[in-house]
């Protein structure tokens, strides 16, 4: 009797990468699992896609893929990105990385990348803190959720990610978690199908870093929180409306694909 | 032609693809240029948002093949300096023009420096090889943008060119050759079709510089600005770091021969060498002329690689034994005299302005003949 030793995805990884660096009870993995899924699942050649990560935890997805990927520097993979996209519009861009390095020292890259509709997709994992440098507030922080650099609880209102790209200008706009693999890897899959900038951005925990300092728990009670508290809205309207908040309980956390509109594509 | 339309136009002839660019005075017209010019051949030309962008992008564009280019000046080089220890660590080449005017901070944005020397050699973090070419023409412009572009691709290193305004908004007669006259070196590609074995992107052959396939060639290869491999994996080790910054640094200092480019005057016999580069240099050329038909042995060095500096041709001269001092023009306070004084212990004469205005043939003849 043969065993298949080989799993469908096994090609897209770099398998002598592993093990991987990512804490236990992280949402990275899983959204490399989808991500890489989406590529398989795209039909398009696996020659033609690209990864482009920032720094940090996330910014170490890039090297796990096996495609043509780049791990660049923290803020930048946008631009970066952006060279590769325009300079070859054959080829389909991804950019994963977290939500300090797309929306705080990138923020400006990437209101400006969405606002000329590039051809790029954009997954924001957010995990609401700094987690490889230690567990520092960020821009997604809740208000009152606490952080080494906020040990008194983060007082800055935070950025409603969705609704920040859909202002800016991007074609397609989702929100996810880790725990909706399946509407996720479709909301990448829809990215790749899509020309113009698309945007997901993908709820992850980091038990590590951001969960023990916040009552959260470990990862799978995390995922267990968005299991009570995620309310799917495709198409939802007011995309002011939704914030996060991680603190109080009650809040329902709003999930689903919120934006897909036909737009001119940036091509320089 | 302006200085800087020369040099944008040398861009053009050197095959770009891709240029990306905030506006700075003085390098804007570069910009401008590019912005009629690039569409037509074929390229692509991106107004970003600032300068990280911009330097970010042309990385990009880079890594998917692109010969690609960026213009700006003082405060936006700086901005760039992180993102240039980038291309030099993942080894992707690309040219960055500096039209320097007056500095520190905002400085004189509208008049000449020559201040950003040893900011283009050692501006980003951490110890790297670089090569700066600094035109004193229009020609030159031309000309030295099309060398810029040759040795990035050569060695798979950014590389500068240290214009300054003067030289960026002179108008001279710019020839520009048939097309076919053009050298262009193209990348060192991998020897082998994708699939065959695993690429190495970071494996480097006797010139210490490796092969380099693109972003869509199927070779999916992996570069990171971490210390990595030769596959280009991240490997966070002491020994691995020593043995790939060893390797950058080199690839330059031992290729040193072969890059270094400067002209001479009345070397020689001279026992008064004039070191000068760009705007500098033509007022120092004049005053050089000057001293010689009044019988004097003075002489001109004058580099069009800033980086590496032409030491070897300086030690010469030293050696000969007939230099008894050594005058350093520059529109900084004393940058690369600083350089050349490392290298000697004759008396080393600084001219230097602060910025704003370069010294006249006159200034420079006085302290010569003094």
């Amino acid at each position: 009797m043969t065993v298949a030793t080989i799993h469908p995805i096994d090609h897209l990884m770099r398998a002598d990468r592993l093990p991987h660096i990512l804490c236990a009870g992280c949402g990275i993995g899983t959204v490399i699992h989808s991500y890489v899924h989406a590529i398989n699942e795209s039909g398009i050649d696996p020659d033609r896609h690209v990864c482009v990560s920032g720094i940090g935890c996330s910014g170490r997805a890039a090297g796990y893929v096996n495609v043509d990927s780049y791990h660049t520097t923290h803020g930048r993979a946008l631009p970066f990105a952006l060279g590769i996209a325009v300079h070859n519009p054959e080829l389909t861009v991804t950019v994963i990385s977290g939500d300090g390095d797309l929306i705080a020292i990138g923020g400006n890259h990437f209101i400006h990348a969405a606002r000329r509709n590039v051809n790029l997709n954009v997954i924001c994992i957010n995990n609401f803190n700094y987690g490889m440098t230690g567990g520092q507030v960020g821009p997604t922080t809740p208000v009152g959720a606490r952080g080494t650099t906020a040990p008194r609880g983060a007082v800055e209102q935070p950025f409603n990610l969705p609704h920040l790209a859909k202002a800016a200008g991007a074609s397609f706009v989702a929100r996810w978690t880790v725990l909706h693999v399946r509407q996720f890897t479709d909301a990448v899959l829809r990215s790749m199908e899509k020309k113009g900038f698309c945007f997901t951005e993908v709820l992850s925990p980091c038990p590590t870093s951001f969960g023990r300092r916040n009552d959260l728990g470990e990862g799978i009670e995390e995922v267990e929180m968005y299991r009570q508290r995620c309310r799917i809205d495709n198409g939802a309207g007011e995309l002011e409306q939704l914030g996060i908040d991680i603190v109080d309980p009650s809040q329902p956390i709003t999930v689903g694909n919120f934006v897909d509109i036909e737009r001119e594509v940036f091509l320089g | 032609m302006l200085g800087d339309h020369a040099c944008a136009e040398g861009a053009l002839a050197a095959g770009l693809d891709f240029f990306a660019g905030y506006p700075i005075t003085p390098s804007t017209e570069v910009a401008e240029h590019l912005a009629r010019r690039l569409p037509d051949v074929g390229g692509r030309f991106v107004q970003m948002e600032d300068e990280l962008g911009s330097i970010a992008a042309i990385i990009g564009a880079s890594a998917a093949g692109a010969r690609s280019f960026t213009a700006t000046s003082g405060p936006g080089f700086s901005l760039m300096m992180e993102n240039i220890g980038l291309a030099a660590m993942m080894e992707l080449p690309c040219v960055i023009v500096d039209v320097q005017r007056a500095s520190p901070s905002t400085g004189l944005p509208t008049m000449v420096g020559q201040s950003d020397i040893l900011q283009a050699r050692w501006g980003s973090h951490g110890d790297y090889g670089i090569v700066a070419y600094c035109p004193a023409s229009p020609q030159e412009c031309f000309e030295l943008t099309i060398a810029a572009f040759n040795t990035a691709d050569r060695y798979r290193i950014p590389v500068l060119i240290l214009m300054d305004e003067v030289i960026g908004h002179m108008a001279e007669r710019v020839i520009i050759p048939e097309e076919q006259e053009i050298d262009r070196t193209e990348r060192k590609g991998p020897l082998e079709p994708p699939g065959a074995k695993p690429f190495l992107p970071y494996a480097a052959e006797e010139d210490l510089v490796p092969r380099i396939a693109h972003a869509g060639d199927g070779h999916k290869v992996h570069m990171t600005g971490l210390t990595h491999d030769e596959r280009g994996y991240p490997a966070l080790t002491a020994a691995t770091h020593d043995k790939l910054v060893r390797r950058l640094v080199d690839k330059v200092r031992l290729n040193a021969g072969s890059i270094v480019e400067f002209e001479e005057i009345g070397l020689d016999d001279a026992e008064t060498v004039v070191i000068a580069y760009g705007c500098t240099a033509r007022s120092a050329r004049r005053a050089v002329r000057e001293a010689r038909n009044d019988g004097q042995k003075v002489g001109l060095l004058r580099p069009k690689t800033i980086w590496p500096f032409p030491q070897t041709r300086l030690q010469q001269l030293l050696e000969a034994g007939t230099v008894t001092r050594i005058v350093v023009p520059e529109v900084n306070l004393g940058q690369l005299r600083r350089e050349v004084e490392r290298h000697t212990r004759l008396p080393v004469i600084g001219l230097n302005h602060a910025g704003g205005e370069m010294p006249t043939p006159a200034a420079i003849l006085e302290v010569i003949t003094s």
